[in-house]
């Protein structure tokens, strides 16, 4: 408990980076700053309130945190067990597999919606057997919102978890199995622990990918509100007609995400970079 | 006329993309020494490319109120003219599977039928012409652009849409119209006009000019669009 209380630690200690290294880290701030400066200064301040009461905002805002928190969570429970696959058991075509499983974050958006079409659409390799014998179409439904969100985002938690259990001190696992601890109880309480910064930061990534997907959900679930509008759906479609409110509703959704990430890096992400067995320990 | 040079920028509504191709190539067999190059996208979105400084010498809206809002910001140098028109169609797959004649027919409840949101003017037209015909259709979604219902329909994953005209033309062999009856049809007008920040105005007119020319209008044609 006492050291989750020193978190930040490092803060305030005196380094001193080169200058031309601060430079270009003082550029990269400025390029990330300036755009949402750029939508601070064009926001309709006097009208935000109007904007992010209405229905629509509220309804889109609410659809996408439930998504949102769906796709996270099945990146969770599918995610791990794969990026335990990928780390730790050594199978022919290993590398194609991870490539595979990640292939989603560098697809076009709206590609990806069409695959997920000739995957789980009426016509689908699979989807027309779920429409066949099941009467189960899921295009156009709140389920595909979630599927297409998933698809974008689970790559980005397994390539963190992946990645640590790679760093993981495969002794310690030894060291409980020698002890007498079952397969299971050894995941639960060695790696698991072990893992778990890594575990929260890439759910964390994910669900922020989730939160902001909009191409394959466009594509894939159509665009209606209350069961597949989402908020970056709402902002594409008010900027058509209302720019203004737009800018409201792309505020609320960073803002919503800046809270997050700020609160939760403070909590998890810090302790990212310790060695692994003080984790543990 | 004589021949201009020069590069000419032109800014159109995304439905246009194939037929102006078309025409910027005949331009340019015309005025060997001009360039014309596109940006094509939603009309709304050129607007406010537009009213941010992207430099454009013409712009071709889909949609009348769309033109409205660049003449309203002053941001033209000549008056808009109609070049073309279009008529709003249903889509459907080929062979039209589930036998769809009418717009009434749109209102059965285990159709998955998709529109265009209400916010681009695919979308006003199609909410205009369920008006017209007193008929209440529930969509599973509003897509954000024509070309997107076009699609939706072509994989199969929609049973039907309302599109424009010329977008059943293009799908080709991968869907069919089912036409709209007039008293109830909407009619799309796309004006044109030079922009005020246009940099080479005289190209941009003539580029305006040869559009509403008979070797213009014929190639508009080709791709089912009606004269103004």
């Amino acid at each position: 408990m006492s050291r989750r209380r020193r978190r930040g630690r490092g803060r305030g200690r005196r380094v001193s980076l080169p200058a031309p290294v601060l430079a270009l880290a003082i550029v990269a701030v400025v390029f990330f700053a300036l755009p949402l400066i750029g939508l601070l200064w064009r926001a309709p301040w006097s009208n935000a309130w109007h904007y992010l009461s209405g229905d629509d905002a509220l309804t889109a805002l609410r659809l996408s945190m439930v998504c949102s928190l769906w796709a996270t969570g099945l990146s969770v429970v599918f995610g791990v067990p794969l990026a335990w696959l990928l780390a730790r058991v050594e199978f022919p075509g290993r590398g194609v597999v991870r490539a595979l499983c990640t292939l989603s974050m560098v697809l076009p958006p709206v590609v990806g919606g069409v695959a997920l079409f000739f995957a789980l659409g009426r016509r689908g390799i699979v989807g027309q057997y779920l429409d066949r014998w099941f009467d189960l179409t899921l295009p156009f439904t709140t389920t595909a919102v979630v599927i297409a969100q998933t698809f974008v985002a689970m790559p980005f938690l397994v390539i963190t978890v992946e990645s640590s259990l790679r760093q993981f001190d495969l002794r310690l696992e030894d060291a409980s199995r020698t002890l007498g601890a079952s397969r299971w109880y050894t995941f639960r309480r060695v790696t698991m622990p072990a893992i778990r910064p890594a575990l929260a930061a890439g759910a964390v990534l994910a669900w922020a990918r989730a939160l902001g997907e909009f191409g394959a959900t466009i594509t894939f679930a159509g665009n209606f509100p209350g069961t597949t509008q989402t908020m970056p759906l709402a902002v594409y479609l008010s900027l058509e007609t209302n720019p203004e409110e737009a800018i409201v509703l792309a505020l609320l959704l960073i803002a919503i995400s800046f809270a997050v990430l700020v609160g939760l890096r403070d909590r998890w992400f810090g302790r990212i970079d310790r060695p692994m067995s003080t984790v543990a320990a | 006329m004589p021949a201009v040079t020069g590069d000419v920028t032109v800014f159109a509504a995304a439905s246009l993309t194939a037929a102006f191709t078309e025409i910027g190539d005949a331009f340019m067999v015309e005025n060997p020494d001009a360039n014309v190059t596109f940006n094509f996208a939603a009309s709304s979105e050129l607007v406010t490319q537009i009213g941010e400084g992207a430099p454009a010498d013409v712009f071709a809206s889909a949609d009348l109120s769309i033109m409205t809002k660049l003449t309203d910001a002053g941001n033209n140098a000549t008056e808009p003219v109609v070049f073309a028109t279009n008529l709003a169609e249903i889509i459907v797959g080929p062979g039209n599977p589930k036998g769809i004649t009418s717009v009434a027919d749109l209102a059965n409840e285990d159709l998955i039928v998709i529109l265009c949101a209400p916010e681009v003017p695919c979308g006003k037209y199609a909410a205009k012409i369920f008006e017209n015909a007193g008929v209440a259709v529930t969509p599973k979604s509003l897509e954000e652009n024509v070309k997107a219902v076009v699609t939706k329909v072509t994989l199969g994953e929609a049973d039907a849409g309302i599109v424009y005209a010329t977008d059943v033309i293009a799908a080709g062999a991968d869907a069919e119209g089912v036409a709209t009856p007039a008293d109830i049809n909407v009619v799309a007008e796309y004006p044109i006009a030079v922009t005020k920040e246009a940099s080479n105005a005289e190209g941009a007119q003539a580029f305006i000019d040869f559009m509403n020319s008979e070797q213009g209008q014929k190639i508009l044609a080709s791709y089912g669009f009606l004269a103004p």
